[in-house]
C-alpha cells in the first residue's frame, strides 16, 4: 500500500511544519483558545488535506467531496490553518481567528465557513453526524468517504458510544474515526479523570476494525486511512497517538497547554522552535 | 364557523382519533412525493405512528435503538448529505433528553430536520408524570431557526406533516398520545404562521393550540348561552406566532385567554404574552399547568384535574372579561 514517495512525505511535513506555526500566531492574536490539541493534530490535518480527501477547495459544496466531520470543535484552529493552506479562503484571514464578525468562530460554524461540515464544540456529537452522513452516502450508493476526527476526552460522552454503536451495527465501511489519543483534556489526564483504556478493545467490542498508530507518522496516517478504505465489513477507527503540543516542547504532554494560549514571549520560543525544526536547523529569520 | 365539520359542536357524533394518527398518514403521503424524506426512530415505531412508513418504505427507515441524543444528532448528519430526516421519540425524550442535540446539531447547524414529538402533554395518561411532556414548547420557543407547530387534531396533523416536508428549516411537530375529536375537514384552511379564527366574537379571545381548541370551541358556545361572546382562534403555529392575528384579536375583544396542554410558562401562552405586553397590552388569563408536574390517570380526568377542561377555561374567560 506505501506507495507514497520519500520526497512527497518531506513535503508533508514541512507543510505541518508550517501549519504549526501559523497556530502558534493565530493563537497568540486571538488571546484565548485552545494549543495542545491544534499541534498535537497538525500531522493528521496535513495528511488529510493535502493527501487523503478528495476535496476541491474551489468548490467547497462539490456533491462528491469526501467528508470530514471535526468533532472536537475546540481545535478548529488546526483545521482552519489547513484550509487556508489548501486554498479555501486567504491565509490572512487565519489572523482574524476569535474576533468578531469572523468567519473564523471559536468553535466552527457550517453556516459562516464554506468547507466546515457541521457546526461542532459540544463533545461527543461529531461521529453520530459522522455516521448519519456515511448511511445516507451509503443509501445513495455515494463513492464518498466520511471522516470523523474525535479527541479522546470527549470517549467520555455517552452520545459518542451510541454513534459507535450505530456504525457498527450498521456495517458503515465508508466511515473512518481518528481518535486524538493525547491523554489529556481539560482537567488533567485522561486516565485520571475517567480511564478510557482498554480503548482499542471497547472499539472491537463495538464491531470496528481497528488501527493504532504514531500520529506524527504522515506515512503511517496515509497508510492507515488506505487500510480503511479495504475494509468493507466494518467501520475503521484509528487510534492516533500524538503529543499534544507536538512541536513546541514547553507544551508537549503537558494538561495545562489544553485551554491555554501563549504570550507573546512564550510564542516567540514556540516560533524560533517551529522554525529551527526544535534546533535541528538553523532558522533564515535569526 | 364554516371552517369545521358541520356536527362539530355534537362531541358524540364527532370521529375520534389521536394527532399521532395524522402524523402517520401524512408522513406516508409526504414520503411517496418526496423521496428524501427518512424516518428514524427511537424504538417507538408503533406508538409515534411511524410504522406505516417503515411498511412501505423499508429502505428509508433507520432503526436508533433507544439513542434519542443520537436520534437527533445523527439526523442532523443526514441532512447534511440532503435527506429530509422525521425523527420520533415521545416528546419527553426528543426534544426533552435530545435538546443540545437538537439545539446545537440540528437548529444552530440549520439543517432540515423534522423533529416529531409524541405524547406530549398529560393526556399520555397511565404512563404518569415521567412520560407526560409539558415542558417542551418552553425548551424549543428560544432556539432560532426553528418552527413549532401544534396541530389541533389527525386532519390538521396531517397536513401539518406534510407542509413541513416541504419547507426548508428545522421543525417540532408535537403531537398527542390519545384520542381526540376531529373537528376539522380536509378543507380547512391550514398554513405553516397563519393562525385560524375558528369562531368570531368581541368579548373575549381564546388563544389555544392542540386538541384542547376543541374545549375552546365547547366553552365558548356554552358561555353564548350566558351572553358571553367569544372569539376562538386556532393557533397551531407558536413559532413564527401569527402576530397579526393575535393583535387583531386583542384590539377587537380586549381580553385574552390562552389555552394549551403544557406549562402555562413558556409555552403558546408565554409567546402571546410576551408579544402583547410590547404591542398591545391587554388581560390574559392562562390555561395550562400550573407549575406541577403531571401523574397518573385517565386522559379526560387528567385534563380535568389539571385546570384544562371546559368549566375551568370559562371561568377564566369570566375572570378576564372582568378584568377588561
Amino acid at each position: 500500500m506505501s506507495h507514497i514517495h520519500d520526497a512527497e512525505i518531506k513535503k508533508l511535513e514541512l507543510k505541518a511544519n508550517t501549519i504549526r506555526k501559523d497556530i502558534i500566531k493565530m493563537l497568540l492574536e486571538a488571546g484565548s483558545g485552545h494549543s495542545a490539541g491544534p499541534l498535537g493534530m497538525a500531522d493528521v490535518f496535513t495528511a488529510l488535506y493535502f493527501h487523503i480527501l478528495h476535496h476541491d477547495p474551489k468548490k467547497p459544496d462539490w456533491p462528491e467531496r469526501d467528508r470530514l466531520i471535526l468533532s472536537n470543535g475546540h481545535i478548529c484552529p488546526v483545521r482552519y490553518a489547513a484550509m487556508a493552506h489548501a486554498g479555501y479562503f486567504p491565509h490572512k484571514e487565519l489572523m482574524t481567528l476569535r474576533k468578531f464578525g469572523t468567519r473564523l468562530q471559536g468553535h466552527p460554524e457550517r453556516e459562516k465557513l464554506p468547507g466546515v461540515e457541521t457546526t461542532s464544540g459540544p463533545l461527543g456529537a461529531g461521529l453520530a453526524q459522522a455516521a448519519g452522513l456515511a448511511y445516507a452516502a451509503r443509501m445513495d450508493n455515494k463513492k464518498w468517504h466520511t471522516y470523523c476526527c474525535t479527541s479522546d476526552g470527549e470517549h467520555e460522552a455517552g452520545l459518542h458510544w451510541e454513534a459507535a454503536l450505530f456504525a457498527g451495527k450498521n456495517k458503515l465501511h465508508n466511515l473512518t474515526c481518528i481518535v486524538d489519543r493525547n491523554n489529556i483534556q481539560i482537567d488533567g489526564y485522561t486516565e485520571d479523570i475517567m480511564p478510557l483504556e482498554p480503548l482499542k478493545e471497547k472499539y472491537l467490542a463495538f464491531n470496528w476494525h481497528v488501527i493504532e498508530i504514531d500520529g506524527h507518522d504522515i506515512r503511517a496516517i496515509i497508510e492507515a486511512t488506505n487500510q480503511a478504505k479495504t475494509i468493507f465489513e466494518k467501520p475503521t477507527v484509528i487510534i492516533a497517538h500524538t503529543i499534544p503540543g507536538r512541536g513546541v516542547d514547553f507544551m508537549e504532554g503537558d494538561f495545562k497547554w489544553h485551554g491555554m494560549t501563549p504570550n507573546r514571549e512564550q510564542a516567540k520560543i514556540a516560533l524560533h522552535e517551529l522554525r529551527t525544526l526544535g534546533g535541528k536547523i538553523r532558522s533564515e529569520h535569526e | 364557523m364554516n371552517k369545521l365539520v358541520k356536527n362539530f359542536a355534537d362531541l358524540k357524533s364527532l370521529v375520534q382519533k389521536p394527532t399521532r394518527d395524522g402524523f402517520g398518514d401524512g408522513l406516508v403521503i409526504a414520503a411517496t412525493e418526496n423521496a428524501n424524506i427518512v424516518g428514524l426512530c427511537a424504538d417507538l415505531t408503533e406508538s409515534t405512528r411511524m410504522l406505516a412508513f417503515k411498511e412501505k418504505f423499508p429502505d428509508r427507515f433507520v432503526q436508533m435503538g433507544v439513542h434519542e441524543q443520537l436520534l437527533a444528532a445523527l439526523g442532523a448528519g443526514m441532512a447534511l448529505a440532503g435527506k429530509i430526516p422525521f425523527i420520533t421519540s415521545y416528546a419527553m425524550f426528543c426534544p426533552g433528553r435530545a435538546w443540545e442535540q437538537v439545539r446545537t446539531n440540528i437548529c444552530l447547524n440549520n439543517v432540515n430536520v423534522k423533529i416529531i414529538g409524541s405524547h406530549a402533554g398529560v393526556s399520555v395518561g397511565p404512563d404518569g408524570a415521567t412520560h407526560q411532556a409539558i415542558e417542551d414548547i418552553a425548551i424549543m420557543r428560544p432556539i432560532p431557526h426553528v418552527t413549532i407547530v401544534v396541530p389541533c387534531d389527525a386532519v390538521e396533523a396531517k397536513k401539518a406533516t406534510m407542509a413541513i416536508a416541504e419547507m426548508e428549516g428545522p421543525c417540532y411537530l408535537r403531537l398527542g398520545r390519545e384520542k381526540t375529536p376531529v373537528f376539522t375537514t380536509e378543507k380547512t384552511p391550514f398554513e405553516i404562521g397563519k393562525a385560524e379564527i375558528f369562531r368570531e366574537g368581541k368579548d373575549a379571545a381564546i388563544i389555544a393550540c392542540g386538541s384542547l381548541v376543541y374545549n375552546a370551541l365547547q366553552a365558548a358556545d356554552e358561555l353564548k348561552k350566558e351572553k358571553i361572546d367569544v372569539m376562538v382562534i386556532n393557533s397551531h403555529t407558536i413559532k413564527p406566532l401569527d402576530e397579526k392575528t393575535i393583535l387583531k384579536a386583542a384590539k377587537t375583544c380586549g381580553a385574552i385567554v390562552t389555552v394549551e396542554e403544557h406549562q402555562i410558562t413558556g409555552g403558546l401562552g408565554g409567546a402571546v404574552a410576551e408579544y402583547l405586553a410590547k404591542t398591545h397590552p391587554t388581560p390574559i388569563e392562562f390555561i395550562g399547568v400550573q407549575n406541577r408536574f403531571g401523574e397518573s390517570g385517565e386522559p379526560k380526568e387528567l385534563i380535568e384535574h389539571f385546570g384544562m377542561g371546559v368549566e375551568s377555561i370559562k371561568k377564566a374567560v369570566k375572570k378576564v372579561v372582568k378584568r377588561k
